[in-house]
């Protein structure tokens, strides 16, 4: 029962309140581990102090490794290990190769995107995930609070919660 | 957001140092168009051109021969039975490229706007002005292409000879353009004054101008009176404006710039032309903002609706590359004669065998490394950069299409082209800064004002 992890969470009713709340709590010093809201909150990535996802450079990779991989795939093929005539054309003809990598650049950089997102975003497939109110699918916003991460203590994090305007504020652990 | 304050009374300053600066810039066209014009051409009238001229001609006649044997004698591609000098004919290019480069400009300023009405797009409603501007050079287009045409139809118009058309003529006689007559000269007799063709540029013309002053009216008078119903009107005119256009681009693509190719033809060209026109116009209206911006004014337009503009330059950089690919593919893989011959000459003749690869280069590559991260297409100083290097590809992009069609094997880019597009681009700019003055720099009552300045990507 020790290696449970403990988490506070904080119902919000409001999202002006709940950015604010945000704000005031990570200037206490409380590590926030997580904001669940039912619709994108303007602003809530800026406040939580997000940086900015570096999916594009990880997507631009995986285009480049499926541009060469197509390129020397069909270059390699229909150069040396089996030209063929076709339509009277050169064996090393670019042209015709560019569809083909054209949809091998998409394909690769989209699979590549989409497998690197559920991997960072902890979305795994066996991975089971941790609702910590259903009612963040609904109409509250639900900010979880890890305490074995936060050096304030459980009381005191209640009251900043409540003083910052969480309609609740309940206790989960996993 | 209340910002409102910002968008008061904001009104561009033609400057007089800006003025001089363009006029400056259209002295240094000139006097490099006047070098141009008085340096003995190194191709002119030198064993290499004729070897040049004879060369293509070569190679046209061989690659037409199969499907032109009702026309023997005639001259493969294109007759060189034209009387005006090569010097002359350099001229009539250059001016007849670099006016349909800046009609579209000019018209794309237009056709950005009536877009934003009709999908009712708001990030734009600050940014709107700039095109507005822009499309005042559409008269001034209009009458320069409408003198022109008479001025070099015999040199850059291979069609317009009447001998073509006339049976007992065996020397000229040319039946492939002889069943295309109908669409020049319709319904007059073919060889005679191609009716049909001038009255498609007016219409063009006079519709774009129509559309482009009765928007432009509604756009103004909501400054004044605030009502929403300019609003409405103004996108029910662009909607109606954006199904013209989609029809008379294409045909102002066939008439002015696939003609001059006579006997070739394909199904892109409208696509292509719209396409490259369609980029650059993007590139200007974003080069005018920044710039605007640098100098001080457009306080509404702020790094998010600068990466709009930057998205739109990127992704319609890579939709011309589509377009000229698909293009280019479709003809090097079906390998019909009458219509490889358009690549043949672009790809073996200088200067057009490397501008066909600088193209590439300029309006795709450049534009699709430089502006690929969201922070290049929300700098000033990148944009900068990359819009003149896609409205410079854009230029040889046009000089690709047009030129070789006219000049064959003795094509040149010396320094009278560049002189000419020089004062092209500062004519341009003095209309475009000059309408900027008129009205105010960014809209009063825009009912997408507020959506506007709250725009954040």
């Amino acid at each position: 029962m020790t290696n449970k992890e403990n988490f506070l969470v904080g119902i919000f009713d409001d999202e002006d309140v709940l950015l604010h709340a945000v704000e005031n709590i990570r200037d206490k010093g409380v590590k926030i581990k997580e904001v669940y809201s039912p619709f994108p909150v303007h602003g809530l990535d800026e406040v939580l102090g997000y940086t900015r996802s570096r999916l594009p450079i990880a997507a631009f990779l995986f285009g480049l490794t499926g541009t060469s991989l197509a390129l020397f795939t069909q270059i390699w093929m229909l150069g040396y290990d089996w030209p063929m005539i076709i339509g009277g054309k050169n064996f090393h003809n670019i042209p015709p190769f560019i569809p083909v990598t054209f949809e091998f650049t998409v394909l690769l950089s989209a699979f590549g995107m989409v497998g690197t997102f559920l991997i960072v975003s902890d979305m795994k497939p066996y991975k089971w995930p941790r609702q910590y109110d259903l009612r963040s699918t609904d109409d509250k916003h639900v900010m979880a609070i890890d305490l074995g991460a936060n050096k304030v203590s459980k009381e005191e994090i209640r009251r900043i919660l409540k003083e910052n305007g969480a309609s609740e504020v309940n206790e989960k652990s996993f | 957001m209340n910002d409102t304050h910002i968008i008061a009374d904001e009104k561009y300053e033609f400057k007089s140092g800006t003025r001089s600066k363009l006029f400056m810039l259209f002295g240094a066209g000139l006097l490099l168009f006047i070098i141009g014009v008085l340096m003995p051409s190194s191709a002119e009238h030198s064993p290499r051109a004729e070897g040049k001229e004879h060369i293509t001609t070569e190679i046209s006649k061989n690659m037409v021969a199969s499907t032109q044997q009702a026309e023997a004698g005639h001259e493969g591609g294109g007759g060189e039975h034209h009387g005006s000098s090569t010097l002359v004919k350099r001229i009539f290019t250059s001016l007849w490229m670099n006016n349909v480069f800046f009609t579209g400009l000019a018209i794309i300023g237009l056709f950005f706007i009536a877009i934003q009405y009709a999908s009712q797009a708001g990030w734009s409603a600050g940014v709107k002005r700039v095109p507005l501007a822009m499309g005042h050079w559409i008269p001034i287009a209009g009458l320069l292409m409408l003198v022109l045409w008479f001025v070099v139809k015999d040199d850059v118009f291979h069609w317009t000879h009447a001998g073509l058309y006339d049976k007992g003529n065996v020397e000229e006689y040319d039946k492939i353009l002889d069943g295309k007559s109908g669409f020049f000269f319709w319904p007059m007799a073919a060889g005679s004054f191609p009716i049909f063709f001038v009255l498609r540029m007016v219409i063009f013309f006079g519709l774009w101008y129509l559309f482009f002053i009765w928007i432009k009216k509604e756009m103004l008078a909501e400054d004044i009176d605030g009502s929403l119903e300019h609003w409405y009107t103004s996108r029910k005119l662009s909607a109606i404006f954006l199904i013209i256009f989609a029809v008379s681009s294409s045909v102002a693509a066939w008439d002015w710039v696939m003609s001059i190719d006579a006997h070739w033809f394909s199904t892109m060209t409208g696509w292509y032309v719209f396409a490259s026109w369609w980029v650059t116009g993007l590139a200007m209206i974003t080069f005018i903002t920044v710039s605007l911006k640098g100098a001080g004014y457009l306080k509404v337009v702020n790094s998010n609706h600068l990466h709009d503009l930057g998205k739109f330059v990127f992704a319609f950089s890579i939709f011309w590359t589509y377009i000229w690919f698909s293009q280019f593919m479709l003809i090097f893989y079906a390998n019909i004669p009458e219509e490889t011959v358009y690549f043949v000459q672009r790809r073996t003749v200088a200067p057009y065998s490397w501008i066909f690869f600088a193209n590439l280069i300029l309006n795709f590559v450049l534009p699709f490394l430089l502006l690929m991260t969201r922070d290049a297409k929300r700098q000033i100083s990148m944009l900068q950069v990359v819009c003149p290097i896609v409205i410079m590809g854009h230029w040889f992009d046009h000089y690709q299409m047009v030129t070789p069609g006219v000049m064959k094997g003795a094509g040149e880019l010396g320094l009278l082209e560049i002189g000419m597009a020089i004062m092209f681009m500062a004519a341009f700019l003095f209309v475009t800064l000059t309408s900027l003055t008129k009205f105010p720099l960014v809209p009063k009552h825009d009912p997408m004002m507020q959506e506007s300045l709250g725009h954040h990507i």
